[in-house]
């Protein structure tokens, strides 16, 4: 394992597969009745959110406190790009601390990366979404979440739906379900696919029906309606017609595949209520499982041992 | 411009005139006073003689454009130390940019300006005035005041920001042949490029940073170059950074339209996959650009297409660039730098020699300014603007011996062969081995 988490590309295969093999253990521990082990007692994990993300935070909190971690949550929303204090002093000041792993959402592509490059800072770095760049940890949950429903991804047909362009989530997901072997199709309107997405490791496609067609999991992604002022599309009705998942264009998937959203959801726009409660949408289930990937990931970079799982067993 | 006599003559023995053989030549009195024999039997006996056995001279280097920062932002650089810095990197004229605090858009800040220069007597310091009040795009600035004060400005740009309405450039550049002006332009097409943050290509779609597309600077060229075409006026463009500009620009020398245009040296070395480290220091506008692009750049600075090299010297404060990407400034230093990165791209990969090094960083761009002192010949009875040039000893450049105020240089660490060694600006030793020399 790296030392930082800062994009999926930093995973190879094995790494991916350790993760993810480390949350299913770490899982059964949201089982039972006491939900902690002693792991990371005595080590402090920050949380750091310069931009709001009640889910990620709790997420991450949950995960820390599940391994008996301090946690500090340090929410300094607008206080770096507004003129407040500078991601540096922010950095020195959690140093200081003595933080053993920083975990960072900002609205800044790659300020993570600064952050683990600076020299400002010792401890890891977790990248929990910076701007439009990546959001790994919720590639780990969704991988994670297929797999437990699709056993292997080797092979598997993923669609992944939406505004590309501003997600982090697609484009963690693009690296790391292709690193796991995974065929992965990118569908939007052309307006919001990114110039260069022909590079990636993936195929793209404008036309959702024909794109869901031996689909093994559909991932359904946020869009926001201000897009549509910068001309993305034309109205929001034109979106979900186009791009939106219904419950018609659910039936014609194949009987085993999977709908997914890393959520917030925007019922009626990319998805209908229908189908966000459908017993094929397994949205709350990526909730849960990101709080496991979530530990293994901490778990793993602050450097604990396989044996010290034992007490899972 | 007079400066007072000075009281040093030079006899430079050896230097390799435009890198061709070995010759002495006589510095006296603000003039080239001899060569070859001549030199050393006309020295009079105080004359201080200089070994530049190997070293190439080249007439002193002129910069069409350069950010001094004077006045608003003296932590970044002032006039002096800006001055300074062009000195060291062999420079004895620079044009400094309009984008100051306050803007220089009237008579008062270009004179202002222009009299720093003369106070801190490094090298001819150029103002340029902007295009319009306030650098705000609407409303023309006062362009012949600026051209008939004490500063004699002839370069009027809004550098930082584009002349995006075409009425208003028509009329610029139409307004600035009454005293054989030129606008300068800064070719970026607002719209397409709102909180734009690195070309926009396959690199940026990894990075997750908004695209800053080719076409943004393209179509304001291709504009420019029709407009200037139909007015009969003389256009520049600054930093050029993709091949389609190129492309342009030479379509339009080839219809006989009257434009210059210029490259920065990191577009001529640097691309966007410099951007991978997320470092500021590689944070620039316009951005970097990719392998193709840049080969284009040097293949049409090579052939004349493309007439200078120009810094685009943009110092910023320590804390404008050690933040993440989006909240850092756009801009890198270049000045101390320009001679080895230029010689890197360009010479060491045999496209120009040193003689097509002078033309493109001496003898164009002081035409484009109309600086009838600066860029002429080493010959006897010229100015003795010269630099002299040490292209054989490797060394790595370090930010923190450099002489500009400000360290964002995007090349610490970096092994480059040729370096200024010494400056003369109308005979008078400006500086020499990195060091400035008052």
């Amino acid at each position: 394992m790296t030392r930082h988490l800062l994009s999926a590309a930093d995973l190879t295969r094995d790494d991916a597969t350790l993760i993810l093999d480390t949350a299913d253990e770490l899982a059964r521990v949201s089982d039972r009745p006491v939900k902690k082990l002693p792991t990371l007692r005595g080590r402090t994990v920050v949380n750091l959110f310069f931009e709001d993300s009640t889910r990620t935070r709790i997420s991450f909190e949950a995960a820390a406190k599940r391994l008996s971690a301090d946690v500090i949550n340090f929410s300094a929303k607008g206080s770096s790009v507004s003129k407040g204090e500078s991601l540096k002093d922010t950095a020195l000041t959690l140093e200081a601390m003595g933080a053993d792993a920083v975990v960072i959402r900002h609205p800044a592509s790659g300020a993570p990366h600064t952050l683990a490059h600076s020299g400002w800072i010792g401890g890891s770095i977790v990248n929990a979404g910076d701007g439009t760049h990546e959001h790994p940890t919720q590639a780990l949950l969704d991988a994670f979440t297929m797999r437990r429903h699709l056993s292997s991804l080797d092979g598997r047909k993923v669609v992944i739906v939406g505004d590309v362009l501003h997600s982090r989530v697609a484009r963690s997901n693009v690296l790391l379900l292709s690193t796991l072997g995974a065929d992965v199709t990118l569908v939007a309107p052309p307006t919001l696919l990114p110039v260069g997405v022909e590079q990636w490791p993936c195929a793209y496609s404008y036309d959702l029906d024909a794109s869901l067609e031996g689909a093994d999991a559909v991932m359904m992604l946020r869009v926001q309606r201000e897009r549509m002022d910068a001309a993305f599309f034309p109205s929001a009705r034109e979106y979900s017609r186009r791009y939106g998942l219904d419950a018609e264009r659910m039936e014609r998937l194949p009987g085993e595949a999977i709908i997914m959203h890393p959520g917030p959801m925007n019922r009626g726009l990319e998805i209908t209520a229908a189908v966000a409660d459908s017993d094929r949408a397994v949205i709350v289930e990526q909730v849960t499982n990101g709080v496991s990937v979530r530990m293994a990931v901490l778990y793993l970079l602050l450097g604990g041992s396989d044996s010290a799982l034992g007490g899972v067993e | 411009m007079s400066d007072s006599a000075p009281s040093t003559s030079y006899l430079i023995k050896g230097a390799r005139v435009l890198g061709g053989d070995a010759i002495d030549m006589l510095l006296a009195d603000g003039v080239v006073a001899a060569l070859g024999a001549d030199a050393a039997r006309s020295a009079e006996s105080d004359v201080e003689t200089v070994d530049a056995a190997g070293l190439i001279a080249l007439p002193g280097l002129v910069d069409l454009h350069t950010h001094l920062r004077e006045p608003g932002r003296e932590d970044a650089e002032t006039v002096d130390s800006g001055s300074a810095a062009a000195a060291v990197g062999g420079f004895t004229a620079v044009h400094a940019m309009a984008n100051t605090d306050p803007v220089a858009d009237t008579a008062g800040v270009v004179e202002q300006v222009w009299h720093l220069g003369r106070r801190a007597g490094l090298c001819d310091v150029h103002p340029v005035g902007a295009v319009t009040v306030g650098l705000g795009g609407s409303q023309l600035a006062e362009l012949g005041a600026m051209a008939e004060s004490a500063a004699r400005v002839r370069v009027f740009s809004d550098d930082g920001k584009c002349v995006s309405d075409a009425v208003l450039m028509r009329r610029a550049l139409e307004y600035v042949k009454a005293f054989d002006g030129v606008v300068a332009q800064h070719a970026q097409e607002p719209r397409l490029t709102e909180a734009a943050q690195m070309n926009e290509g396959s690199v940026s779609a990894v990075l997750g940073l908004r695209g800053w597309p080719a076409v943004a600077e393209e179509s304001v060229i291709a504009r420019d170059v029709l407009l200037a075409g139909h007015v009969g006026s003389r256009l520049h463009v600054c930093h050029v950074s993709t091949a389609g500009s190129v492309e342009i620009l030479r379509w339009a020398k080839g219809k006989g339209i009257d434009v210059t245009a210029e490259v920065t040296p990191h577009h001529l070395f640097l691309t966007d996959e410099n951007v991978r480290s997320y470092d500021p220091r590689f944070k620039v506008n316009p951005p970097l650009r990719t392998q193709d692009d840049v080969d284009a750049l040097r293949e049409g600075l090579a052939d004349g297409t493309i007439d200078a090299v120009a810094t685009d010297h943009a110092p910023h404060s320590l804390e404008d660039k050690d933040c993440e990407w989006a909240a850092a400034a756009m801009g890198m230093t270049g000045l101390e730098t320009a001679v080895g990165i230029v010689a890197a791209a360009m010479v060491d990969t045999g496209l120009l020699d040193w003689a097509g090094v002078a033309d493109r960083m001496s003898r164009r761009p002081a035409r484009i300014g109309r600086l009838a002192g600066q860029g002429r010949p080493i010959e006897v009875g010229e100015p003795a603007n010269v630099t002299l040039i040490d292209s054989e000893t490797r060394y790595t450049v370090d930010p923190k011996a450099m002489a500009s105020r400000s360290r964002n240089t995007p090349y610490a660490g970096q092994d480059l062969s040729a370096r200024p060694v010494a400056t003369f600006l109308r005979g008078r030793l400006t500086a020499s081995e990195g060091v400035v020399r008052r």
